[in-house]
């Protein structure tokens, strides 16, 4: 499902008198279908941006990334940014650490909008939606409230619910569970279960030893790159 | 996915003297796409959606659209008639300040029906009935149609202007700064209402502001602008979090944070 | 006769230019044609406009009817053929039917006028497009795209205010099917009267130095919706003087007590029918 190779990304601060910050060089991944590969190494090792160069959110210098969309071969780091839209909107699904909260957007429809993007209809989206939230312990009645006035943990969970919602075939997964308690992380990770039951190709970085081991098919470990 | 752009832009200059309003600009604008123009005042971004909605003709360059008779046309090619027709039935301009783009004389409900009763609508009925139905979609009280948009609050004549924009269902629509000059709160509501109208009627709309946060939310692709010229032009997730250019790192930088 | 001025008192030169203007405004049906007004000796608002197209289309053997708000004897009526009398000498009217010169102001005679006269009205504000566009320039570019879906916005506001077209005078009119034309500031129950009429109309605008025009049997269409269709005035009374029913009438306040009655405002169709009743 998804095939990098010779990936390699440097961060340039313009703005700190031009430094430069390797991130990885000539990385490389393959991850298969009903697969969850955890990308795992000390902090600056570039788990985050690897995740990131997946989903389009960053520019990689030089390298492929290859992703299978609906039937075709997309290199994320070449394709024009429709192409990726159309991928993230089909294929790809990100789940980050923060939610990016929209004024005024209630929970359940925040959750709800990848299926729109999809075409599926209001209330279907809204079932699922709902669904999610309720296995995710969002009590029903913040589900018409917007999520910026949220608990850090329960906005948290919105974005897993909004990540987990469209049964994406392919799921990038950035510590997902780095403040929820016991009870949730067991949510999230029956999440991950079914997701790769499915046949979902999952990429993820997981803070936590239980979780890395409980979901992980297999383990990639990224060295960090040294200054030139 | 549709395989021609809505609008194909290429080498669009505008020149004031020898002062450059904007240089090269070339980009694609696919059907259902939303783009954002960001840069400081002074850039060339108002300069260049004036020369793209056809207010400013440039001094060269071509501006070609998708018309539903005949294809992509060089916009400047077309003749006054066809080119009005063209802004009033396929195209919409959101003004900063809504008093350039209302009629602040007369009522609400002439305010969205003159641009039906512009492409031949003579139904009374009809006419009334249809700015009913767009001032709601614009969360005004359908009760106010008859009240003049002076009488309003500025967020109550941006969202009256949008409706007046959008009811005879254009393809495309500029925005100069559409949420500038409303306090935060009025600007959430003003967002969150433009989001769902460019999703819900498919619009593509070209989106000028300073508002990083605006674009962020508003716009699929973004364009930087620097002295007329763009330097940096990506998905919007990716150009904000990710920038290369030593203009978008100082921009994307000095945002302030609440 | 006065034989101190030129024949209709403007010299010669300046009515050839007047009558290019007018060949110009017959040419192109309710086309507003510019031309050099000049000074006369009355105020603007007084029918400059009208006298200079009076002036400038008059020969010796013309019969002239001058009407304000459709009667003969009002100041401005009697005033301005007094002065066509003294400059030029041709025989006056208060018929109708003998005129073969009409100047108007605010009235379209109710006797149907007939092949061979002239219709001349006085027009205050030309531009039908003015209310809504300040900008010169911009309407003349309406004018010639014919881009007036705006001007259904006034008509649009009357009904929204009022339950129907309040317009009730000046009320607009699209000409051969292509300008929109102020028809000066006739009640619209005359509206009517303008399409495919056999006289031809004329209308000058002294102020605003503009001439327009309405060939014989040339289409005059009042604007409206298709659910709220143009429509003229109706009285419940008929006129108190020759009882009809058919002619716009003039409320007359008759004592301070509340007493009053209502009367033709063509002046000479009242009388008319007056004297036919007698006999």
């Amino acid at each position: 499902m998804i095939h990098v190779q010779a990936l390699s990304k440097t961060y340039v601060l313009h703005t700190q008198g031009g430094t430069s910050i390797p991130v990885f060089k000539d990385a490389a991944l393959r991850v298969a279908a009903g697969e969850c590969v955890t990308l795992h190494g000390p902090s600056g090792a570039g788990k985050s941006t690897l995740l990131r160069c997946l989903y389009g959110n960053c520019k990689a210098d030089s390298g492929s990334i290859m992703v299978c969309h609906g039937g075709e071969q997309v290199d994320i780091a070449s394709a024009q940014p429709r192409t990726i839209i159309e991928v993230r909107n089909r294929t790809m699904g990100y789940v980050s650490q923060f939610l990016r909260a929209i004024p005024r957007v209630p929970a359940l429809d925040v959750v709800a909008e990848p299926l729109r993007a999809m075409g599926v209809d209001v209330e279907a989206a809204r079932a699922r939606a709902g669904e999610l939230l309720a296995r995710l312990r969002i009590p029903e009645r913040l589900w018409h409230l917007a999520p910026a006035t949220f608990s850090g943990g329960e906005q948290q969970r919105v974005n897993i619910a909004r990540g987990f919602a469209p049964q994406m075939p392919i799921l990038l997964l950035d510590e997902p569970t780095a403040s929820l308690d016991a009870a949730n992380r067991a949510v999230v990770v029956g999440l991950i279960e079914e997701a790769k039951q499915r046949g979902a190709a999952l990429v993820g970085v997981f803070h936590d030893d239980e979780v890395r081991e409980a979901v992980s098919t297999r383990i990639v470990t990224l060295i960090p790159e040294v200054s030139a | 996915m549709s395989s021609q752009p809505l609008l194909r832009v290429t080498n669009l200059t505008h020149m004031y003297g020898n002062r450059v309003g904007c240089r090269d600009v070339s980009f694609e604008l696919w059907p259902g796409e939303v783009i954002g123009i960001v840069g400081e005042s002074g850039s060339g971004k108002s300069t260049l959606l004036s020369c793209l909605s056809t207010r400013q003709q440039p001094t060269s360059g071509l501006v070609e659209y998708d018309t539903k008779d005949q294809g992509l046309v060089d916009v400047y090619s077309l003749s006054e008639p066809r080119r009005r027709m063209l802004m009033r039935t396929d195209w919409g301009i959101v003004h900063q300040n809504p008093r350039d783009g209302l009629r602040m004389g007369v009522s609400a409900g002439a305010n969205v029906g003159e641009p039906l009763m512009a492409v031949g609508a003579r139904h009374y009925g009809d006419i009334r009935q249809q700015a009913a139905t767009w001032l709601d979609k614009v969360e005004i009280d359908p009760e106010r149609m008859d009240d003049q948009p002076k009488t309003f609050s500025g967020g109550m004549q941006q969202r009256l202007q949008i409706a007046r924009n959008l009811v005879t269902h254009p393809r495309l629509v500029f925005m100069d700064e559409p949420t500038g000059g409303l306090d935060v709160s009025v600007q959430a509501r003003l967002l969150d209402l433009l989001r769902r109208l460019v999703t819900d009627l498919g619009l593509s709309a070209i989106v000028v502001t300073h508002d990083l946060a605006v674009a962020r939310l508003l716009a699929h692709r973004l364009m930087v602008m620097r002295q007329g010229q763009v330097v940096e032009h990506g998905l919007t997730d990716q150009v904000l979090d990710d920038p290369h250019h030593p203009y978008t790192q100082l921009l994307v930088s000095s945002v302030l944070q609440p | 006769m006065n034989t101190g001025y030129n024949f209709a008192y403007l010299d010669e030169q300046t009515k050839r230019m007047l009558r290019r203007a007018i060949l110009k405004a017959v040419a192109i049906p309710g086309y507003q044609v510019p031309f050099g007004s000049r000074e006369m000796p009355l105020p603007y608002g007084w029918g400059t406009g009208g006298i200079q197209v009076t002036a400038a289309v008059i020969g010796a053997d013309d019969t002239l009817k001058v009407i304000d708000q459709g009667a003969d004897d009002t100041t401005n009526a009697v005033s301005i053929r007094r002065f066509f009398a003294r400059t030029t000498g041709v025989a006056t009217t208060e018929k109708t039917v003998e005129a073969t010169v009409i100047q108007t102001r605010h009235r379209i005679p109710e006797t149907p006028l007939s092949d061979g006269q002239i219709m001349v009205y006085q027009v205050p504000i030309p531009e039908p497009l003015r209310w809504l566009e300040p900008r010169e320039t911009e309407t003349r570019k309406m004018h010639a795209l014919a881009d007036y879906g705006a001007m259904h916005v006034k008509l649009y506001e009357d009904i929204a205010r009022y339950g129907h077209i309040a317009t009730t005078y000046d009320y607009p009119v699209l000409v051969n099917g292509r300008y929109l034309m102020r028809p000066s500031p006739i009640p619209k129950f005359d509206n009517p009267k303008m399409d495919h009429s056999p006289a031809l109309q004329l209308f000058g605008a002294g102020r605003e130095k503009r001439i327009y025009a309405v060939p014989p049997y040339t289409s005059v269409k009042s604007l409206d919706f298709e659910d709220h269709p143009f429509e003229v005035q109706r009285w419940d009374q008929a006129c108190a003087l020759c009882g009809s029913t058919e002619s716009f009438l003039d409320e007359v306040v008759t004592d301070d007590k509340g007493g009053r009655m209502y009367v033709c405002s063509d002046s000479d169709y009242c009388g008319e029918r007056q004297k036919d009743q007698m006999q």
